[in-house]
């Protein structure tokens, strides 16, 4: 399994910076690797533990998350809470016993496609490192 | 072909082919085009679809375009989905098979996503007809007169004592060489005059609040000291005060001296006077002499010393931000000695030296003597990693021709020398003019200066030729450092007020760099000028017309619709407790006392979702981010 595996990185990036970011990522043809899976909301503060936890339950091997820099949040301070919930977060499923380095949340803007790649890139790299989410095992037990 | 170079599109429609919930699906090469749209028309009524997913390129290029083609056959424009397979996957991936695989992935999970999407409906509100400008430079003032002349009520906020901007400070302007004044004042006459600008001077825009159609403003005017009513601008107050020829002018750039009050410059616009509250010695020390003598000048008694702040309020349906620029601060170029040698001067202090109304009354004196021997050196915070500026500042290499043809049409036998990086004579008739300035004798010489130095009271600059592969220096008299554009610092607050997203250049970002240029991503705020990065007059005059297009676009439509993906309460799970009232930035949440339940105010709020997430209940939902659609997307794509 270890030879085949690859990293599946669920990402949640907010509409107005991190996505069009990635965007701008694409439109300058910057590569990173297709370990990401991204999904698109308004404001990464409308991500909560739930969903996160939900993503590591479900077998994602970690759960990245986008938003806009401090001060520069569409939404005022949408970001601020997002890094509170992240923080508590990150706690909480060391705890349980999953690696809170799968739990990542960055600032990148929308001019910055080529940081959004190379975040990705590196995040990949640590994702593989770490290597499998044991959560994952579990799930195809228990079924 | 952009998305089929790494993803095999037969495959992936192969797979969303086999889906339970798909009814049908097909690729076509350019979805957005008219017989791409008309296909997805057909589909809709062929197989009386619910919900349609175009997996293609990023929804923030063609979402709107979408959402309009299914509307048009009785869809819901909210029952359509996209998936970003181009931006977010072929474009960053080689490797054919797993780009593929992802493409999959995401468009399962926009299906999955599509079959729980619900139709919403939006709600129609009037625009209220009028606009704000923020900036009287000539990009404000170009855009104010075009929506004024359009028929629509315009507030121009400027926070300097007259409009004009940095353009009034120019002497000549390139490649024309028509005289700045000649070819501005008589547009800002034309604002004074205008019944539909009203305009604000020496004041700052204090609160911008609502959203597009109508925002709420609040301007803040600085108290001036001065009735503008009563004045008329006959100026012997400032003939007067106690202070004149003691107040650095920062229209000079410091290179002249006013009185505490005054006007910019001659031809300011309004022609009325203000007190300079820093200098003013009544002001600061509460008395000036036995009595302040531009009281006992003045005669309409327009002098008010009691004069405050005070707070303007007032709805637009618009937006234009043309806060322009700022010059670099040469002295962060220290090697350059400028703030150390009085003969070292930045370019927008030389086109001072230039103007008839300038400090030295347009003759070209330098520290108290003609210059013989010039220098000019360009990109100087410019094209310069080191001081955070790796941007082409776009004007510098033409205003340096300007100045160094006028120099030396002022003093013929001087030897001008110009240390340029690279010539960027882009614009319209601006290569002919470098070439006609070359044959005035003015050198060129490729390579950047690295430095200034004096020794025996003679100041050298030191570069290097690099067409020559050779070091050399040169003694000068006078030396023009060619400053570049930076973002304005004072625009940050109106940057903020508004939630717009800046440049890695710190320049304001547009919503698209080549196809909206003048939009933001907030709808009806645009922008002009310099703001957004720095340009030419020429261009500058362009965007702000543009600008002023789209405001009076917007202005035309008596009612728009509103976005209704916003949260909204289920008064039934609802327990009241708040806690989503403490996190919406927008003060959307209103409890409501007598059914002890919170309420959402559908016009403030913006969307974001951040009370949904926190809701320990989960009875608030966000529309067309519901907690079921992500989770279904997230499902999805593992």
């Amino acid at each position: 399994m270890s030879e085949e595996w690859e990293p599946k990185i669920v990402g949640f990036l907010c509409n107005w910076c991190c996505y069009a970011g990635a965007d701008m990522a694409g439109t300058s043809r910057m590569q990173y690797p297709p370990n990401i899976r991204v999904i698109r909301v308004m404001c990464s503060s409308r991500i909560n533990a739930e969903m996160i936890i939900k993503a590591f339950q479900s077998g994602a091997d970690a759960v990245f998350i986008g938003g806009c820099h401090p001060g520069d949040c569409h939404y005022v301070d949408g970001n601020f809470r997002t890094k509170k919930r992240v923080d508590v977060l990150k706690r909480l499923i060391g705890y349980v016993g999953i690696d809170p380095r799968r739990l990542k949340l960055e600032w990148i803007s929308a001019a910055e496609g080529e940081e959004f790649a190379s975040t990705i890139r590196k995040f990949t790299e640590e994702v593989r490192e770490i290597g499998p989410n044991p959560l994952k095992e579990l799930a195809e037990e228990m079924v | 072909m952009n998305i089929s170079n790494t993803v095999d599109v037969k495959k992936v429609v192969e797979a969303i082919s086999k889906l339970p919930s798909v009814a049908i699906c097909s690729d076509y090469q350019y979805m957005c085009s008219d017989p791409g749209q008309e296909l997805i028309k057909r589909s809709i009524k062929e197989h009386d679809l619910d919900a349609v997913v175009v997996a293609a390129c990023s929804p923030r290029m063609h979402e709107p375009t979408f959402r309009a083609t299914v509307s048009d056959v009785g869809l819901n424009p909210y029952c359509f989905e996209m998936s970003n397979i181009r931006e977010q996957c072929s474009w960053v991936h080689s490797d054919k098979e797993k780009a593929t695989e992802k493409a999959i992935d995401l468009v399962r999970a926009a299906v999955a996503r599509a079959l729980l999407l619900e139709p919403l409906q939006s709600e129609a509100f009037p625009v209220v007809p009028s606009a704000l400008v923020v900036g009287g430079g000539i990009a404000g003032i170009q855009a104010s007169l075009d929506i004024a002349n359009s028929g629509f009520k315009v507030y121009l906020v400027e926070k300097e004592p007259s409009i004009g901007g940095h353009m009034a400070q120019f002497d000549k302007t390139f490649p024309t060489l028509d005289c700045a004044a000649c070819i501005l004042t008589p547009k800002m006459v034309d604002v004074a005059r205008h019944p539909n600008i009203e305009l604000l001077t020496y004041s700052e825009v204090d609160s911008i609040e609502g959203s597009v159609g109508n925002f709420n403003v609040k301007v803040k005017k600085k108290p001036r000291y001065v009735d503008m009513d009563k004045c008329t601008g006959c100026g012997s107050c400032a003939e007067n005060c106690r202070l004149v020829g003691k107040v650095k002018s920062e229209f000079d750039m410091g290179l002249a001296k006013r009185g505490a009050i005054y006007v910019p410059f001659p031809q300011a616009v309004p022609l009325k006077f203000t007190i300079d509250p820093d200098s003013c010695l009544f002001i600061k020390h509460g008395r000036c002499g036995k009595s302040p003598k531009c009281v006992d000048a003045c005669t309409t008694d327009a002098i008010k010393f009691d004069d405050t702040e005070k707070i303007e309020e007032f709805n637009v349906g618009a937006i234009v931000v043309a806060t322009g620029y700022k010059e670099f601060s040469a002295g962060k170029k220290q090697e350059f000695g400028y703030d150390l040698y009085p003969n070292v001067m930045t370019g927008l202090e030389l086109e001072r030296i230039f103007a008839p109304s300038g400090p030295t009354g347009g003759k070209p004196i330098i520290d108290g003597k003609v210059p013989k021997s010039i220098v000019f050196i360009s990109c100087v915070g410019s094209r310069d990693k080191k001081v955070g500026n790796p941007y082409c500042s776009r004007v510098c290499c033409m205003y340096i021709a300007k100045q160094a043809h006028l120099l030396k049409e002022k003093i013929p036998d001087a030897d001008i020398t110009v240390m340029y990086t690279d010539m960027r004579s882009f614009g319209k008739g601006y290569e002919e003019f470098y070439e006609r300035v070359q044959k005035e004798g003015i050198k060129y010489r490729r390579g950047n200066a690295g430095e200034v130095y004096e020794n025996n009271g003679k100041t050298y600059v030191r570069a290097e030729d690099t067409l020559l592969g050779m070091p050399y220096e040169i003694e000068a008299d006078l030396i023009v450092l060619g400053t570049g554009l930076e973002a304005d610092p004072c625009a940050e607050n109106v940057g903020k007020m508004l939630h717009l997203s800046l440049s890695s250049d710190g320049f304001f970002l547009e919503a698209h760099p080549k196809l909206r240029p003048v939009d933001t991503v907030i709808d009806g705020v645009f922008l002009a000028g310099t703001a957004q990065g720095p340009k030419d007059i020429p261009d500058t005059v362009a965007q702000a017309s543009g600008a002023a297009a789209h405001v009076v676009n917007l202005l035309s439509q008596k009612e728009i619709l509103s976005e209704p993906t916003i949260a909204v309460v289920d008064e039934d799970a609802c327990v009241g407790c708040k806690t989503c009232m403490l996190l919406c930035p927008f003060d959307a949440h209103e409890f409501d006392e007598d059914k002890g339940v919170m309420t959402i105010n559908s016009a403030l709020c913006k969307g974001c979702g951040s009370c949904a997430a926190a809701c320990p209940s989960g009875s608030i939902k966000m529309n067309h981010f519901t907690k079921d659609q992500i989770v279904a997307q997230i499902l999805e794509v593992l």
